[in-house]
């Protein structure tokens, strides 16, 4: 009836996951008690959880990336943790078996549900008011997206409470992650929740090129689109290239799992190495889905701040896509040691380093902006200049990495855990921390503290030197990946450093609790009434904070890039009205009710309760087709209801 | 660029800019059946995944039976022209509901659906064969291969068969009107994507497999 569920799989005598979990589920029913006692319900349901409105749906995506990076980051600090103290005799207080779960579940948390939803977050946001529409191509199946989305990061997180999560490290490479060695459901929690969650990203990825590529303000031409939404445009054709091959990779696995099939097996005929091949096929254009929508991020943010347009636009875009493409020929340096011989490994090598011409363009790109420029510090901008520095150092290790001798030294070292960090906390995340201080006046209104905002960008800054720059000496001295213990007591000092580092950017993620509540708390008096707070140079700044639901009265006629700056410098800002009706996309149920179905189809999966995925999997197909029956999708808002709003928005008298 | 030099920059009115994208939101019917073919790319590059596992894994059949002991090219190529012929009577389906000619669309959808289950009655009465004889998917590396690749195909035709069903409900139920063309042109580019899925199938897979 219950597969192979039972009480047995709740850990109830391992005191640390029972406390988290106590934890965890107290503040979830508090938050929950919460929102029924205010009575919040109505309006979570109608604003948002049914919620087409890309800007929402946004916002939610990036809400969904900052929870999740508090759990990402709990293990991570564990695990530095767990290193600094288990040394020579001392064991530590993680045993291997739940050390190996927190690694895994630290790797694919950090990439899939934290990097992942933040990045696609902000391009929601910001893509269709960039382009100057009214919202995503299609916004019920924006909506789905996220749900899935959500649905796998739920999935992850009740694998910490019922059950096991994989042993495998994030790439789940077999055939350790087949049956006959991980037995237990660790790997089916990882499977199933990067399968649901993974067609949630493809959807995005096809909502997104057609946005871009047919949904622009009248006179957008593709040279006049903001660098951000360029390098949208990329990432999301990444997305549409890459994310089936994972979703083929996984279904190939599962079968192995879940029907004795032999792809990957040692035997019968299986080839493990076609997996992990497979695998970063799909992997490395991920690392550039995350970093090109950052690279926009930085390119708004330095001209802004540099009260400059982009240095050499048009070699940005060049660049970008130069990255885009090459990105799919690069994959074989994750696994030079394979034994592939020379003429291959050399090949990938001499590719590995030329992607970092195009990124060098981009450095320049962003140096030559700010030269000369009436340079203001504000948050964001400290984040592309820590950015800079940090982000050129790791491109460099990288380049060392990609040269086949030397990675045959420092593969699966710390030195490549501390490469892969510096690109991804220097890049990713210093990207998306200085996406979320840019337009959140934009999303909610009102400016966040700079105080505050400045003092989290220093703890990250220094925190992530201090945690990261010893493990590259550690690599070079010997030290491999993923130790739960460490056997040699001389590098103890360098690790307790690293603990230093953990914590100061502990300090740093404090920082931006304390300034969203103190942004919060103090909005009376940040209130950012003009709609273009920073003197910005695109089109969402040439709306209201927060926009209304049509983002734009009147679709703005664009006629060089940066668009709104040449409006505001020929005076041509704000547009003169002659509203019109505008239809737009009604409240839907579909991606919050396919996602519950979703979350317990994949549970029973993962437990083999068949009939009752069955069940799931046919409720979800129902809705589907109820969704797809209808012909009236949009509702009207009549062109003197525009008119009214507008007016308010503008303070004019009616 | 600074900010004399955008202001200098050339200000082409929005009129001028139609044809090199500057023409403003695309219509409805554009942007959805341009979705749905960026969908269809992703899936073919699903597809393509399986391919090259397909490739990789078609020499190791573990002692067991090879393509060329299993595969009945005759019933083979009678599958592959129902699924083509199905093909033909989608497009002639796709005409009749452009023209607006409810009748002739629900012939035509009916041939279409009928050549459909022809071929996937074939391939499942040829996938009982298989596992009967104990050649089933799990029995090696390229069995696995092959019914996952050709299987996947054959959802892929199930799933297009159920949203056929649906679809002519729609028309029945609402008429040929534009959502409904906008769905039915979907399911057509859908349809002829599986032949051209197929065609790899037919000839990388049995042709290739049976020599």
């Amino acid at each position: 009836m219950l597969g192979k569920l039972s009480w047995a799989a709740i850990p109830f005598n391992e005191p640390l996951p029972i406390i988290s979990m106590a934890v965890v589920l107290i503040v979830i029913l508090a938050v929950l008690a919460l929102i029924t006692v205010k009575g919040w319900w109505p309006y979570l349901w109608r604003e948002w959880l049914t919620s087409v409105d890309h800007k929402r749906i946004g916002v939610m995506y990036v809400t969904l990336g900052l929870v999740m990076l508090l759990r990402g980051f709990s293990d991570a600090i564990m695990m530095r943790t767990q290193q600094a103290i288990a040394v020579g005799d001392a064991q530590g207080y993680l045993p291997p078996d739940h050390y190996d779960q927190i690694f895994s579940a630290h790797g694919t948390i950090m990439i899939f549900f934290v990097a992942m939803p933040l990045v696609i977050g902000l391009m929601n946001f910001a893509v269709p008011l960039q382009l100057g529409v009214r919202d995503v191509a299609f916004p019920v199946l924006n909506s789905v997206s996220f749900w899935l989305t959500a649905t796998g990061a739920l999935l992850i997180n009740v694998s910490l409470v019922v059950g096991v999560f994989a042993r495998t490290g994030w790439m789940g490479y077999p055939p350790l992650s087949e049956l006959a060695f991980s037995p237990d459901v660790g790997v089916d929690y990882y499977l199933w929740s990067l399968q649901i969650s993974g067609i949630g990203t493809l959807l995005t990825g096809v909502n997104f090129v057609t946005t871009i590529l047919k949904l622009r303000a009248p006179g957008m031409t593709y040279f006049r689109m903001p660098v951000f939404c360029w390098t949208a445009l990329a990432a999301n054709l990444l997305i549409v290239a890459a994310f089936p091959v994972l979703t083929a990779t996984f279904l190939m696995l599962l079968l192995d799992r879940y029907l004795g099939m032999h792809f990957f097996t040692n035997d019968a005929g299986g080839n493990q190495m076609m997996y992990v091949n497979l695998f970063w096929a799909w992997g490395h254009p991920e690392v550039y889905i995350l970093i090109l929508p950052v690279f926009g991020i930085f390119s708004e943010v330095v001209a802004t701040f540099s009260g400059k347009g982009l240095f050499s636009y048009r070699s940005m875009v060049w660049a970008t896509l130069a990255i885009c493409i090459l990105s799919f020929m690069v994959w074989l340096h994750h696994f030079f040691t394979m034994g592939a011989g020379a003429d291959v490994n050399a090949f990938f090598g001499i590719m590995s380093s030329i992607i970092a011409v195009p990124t060098g363009v981009k450095v320049f790109n962003w140096l030559f902006t700010m030269f000369r420029g009436r340079i203001v510090f504000h948050t964001p901008m400290l984040f592309a200049v820590g950015f800079m520095v940090t982000f050129v150092i790791g491109g460099l290790t990288g380049v060392l990495l990609a040269v086949p001798p030397v990675d045959f030294v420092v593969h699966n070292s710390a030195f490549l855990v501390a490469h892969f960090h510096n690109v991804i906390i220097g890049g990713v995340v210093f990207g998306v921390l200085a996406g979320i201080n840019y337009w959140f006046p934009k999303a909610f209104g009102f400016t966040l503290d700079e105080r505050l905002g400045q003092a989290s960008f220093w703890c990250w800054l220094i925190g992530f030197y201090l945690a990261f720059t010893p493990l590259y000496a550690l690599g070079l001295m010997g030290m491999t990946r993923r130790l739960q213990h460490i056997p040699d007591p001389s590098w103890q000092p360098l690790l307790l450093v690293a603990e230093v580092g953990a914590i100061v950017i502990f300090a740093g993620i404090l920082c931006q609790v304390a300034q969203l509540y103190v942004s919060i708390r103090t909005r009376e008096q940040r209130l950012d009434l003009t709609g273009d707070p920073w003197n910005g140079r695109t089109l969402e700044w040439s709306t209201s904070s927060p926009p209304p639901a049509y983002n734009f009265a009147i679709l703005p006629r664009v006629e060089t890039i940066d668009a709104f700056w040449h409006m505001k410098r020929t005076g041509r800002a704000p547009v003169k009205p002659a509203y019109e009706a505008i239809e737009l996309p009604r409240n839907s149920r579909a991606g919050f009710v396919t996602a519950f179905f979703a979350t317990v189809m994949g549970f029973s999966l993962i437990w083999h309760i068949w009939w009752l995925a069955i069940l799931n999997f046919i409720a979800a197909v129902i809705v589907a087709l109820i969704a797809g029956w209808s012909i009236e999708r949009e509702y009207e808002i009549s062109a003197a209801d525009v008119a009214q709003m507008e007016r308010d928005r503008l303070g004019q008298p009616a | 660029m600074t900010i004399a030099a955008i202001d200098r920059a050339p200000s082409v009115p929005t009129e001028l800019v139609r044809g090199r994208g500057g023409g403003g939101p695309a219509p409805k019917r554009i942007v959805v059946a341009f979705g749905f073919w960026i969908f269809i790319l992703s899936d073919m590059i699903m597809f393509s995944a399986l391919f090259a596992a397909h490739a990789v894994l078609r020499g190791n059949t573990a002692g067991g039976p090879t393509g060329a002991e299993l595969f009945n090219l005759r019933n083979v190529f009678i599958e592959t022209m129902c699924l083509l012929l199905s093909s033909y009577t989608c497009g002639l389906g796709a005409l009749s509901a452009e023209r607006r000619q409810p009748a002739r669309f629900l012939i035509f959808a009916a041939f279409t659906f009928v050549l459909g289950a022809a071929f996937l009655f074939i391939e499942a009465t040829e996938f009982a064969r298989m596992v009967e004889i104990g050649a089933g998917p799990s029995h090696s590396g390229f069995l696995s291969a092959f019914f996952t690749l050709v299987g996947m195909h054959g959802l892929h035709v199930t799933s297009g068969l159920i949203a056929l069903v649906y679809l002519v409900a729609q028309v029945i139920a609402k008429g040929l009107r534009a959502p409904v063309l906008r769905r039915l042109l979907c399911w057509s580019l859908f349809w002829h994507a599986l032949d051209i899925v197929w065609v790899g199938v037919f000839t990388l897979v049995y042709l290739m497999g049976a020599s």
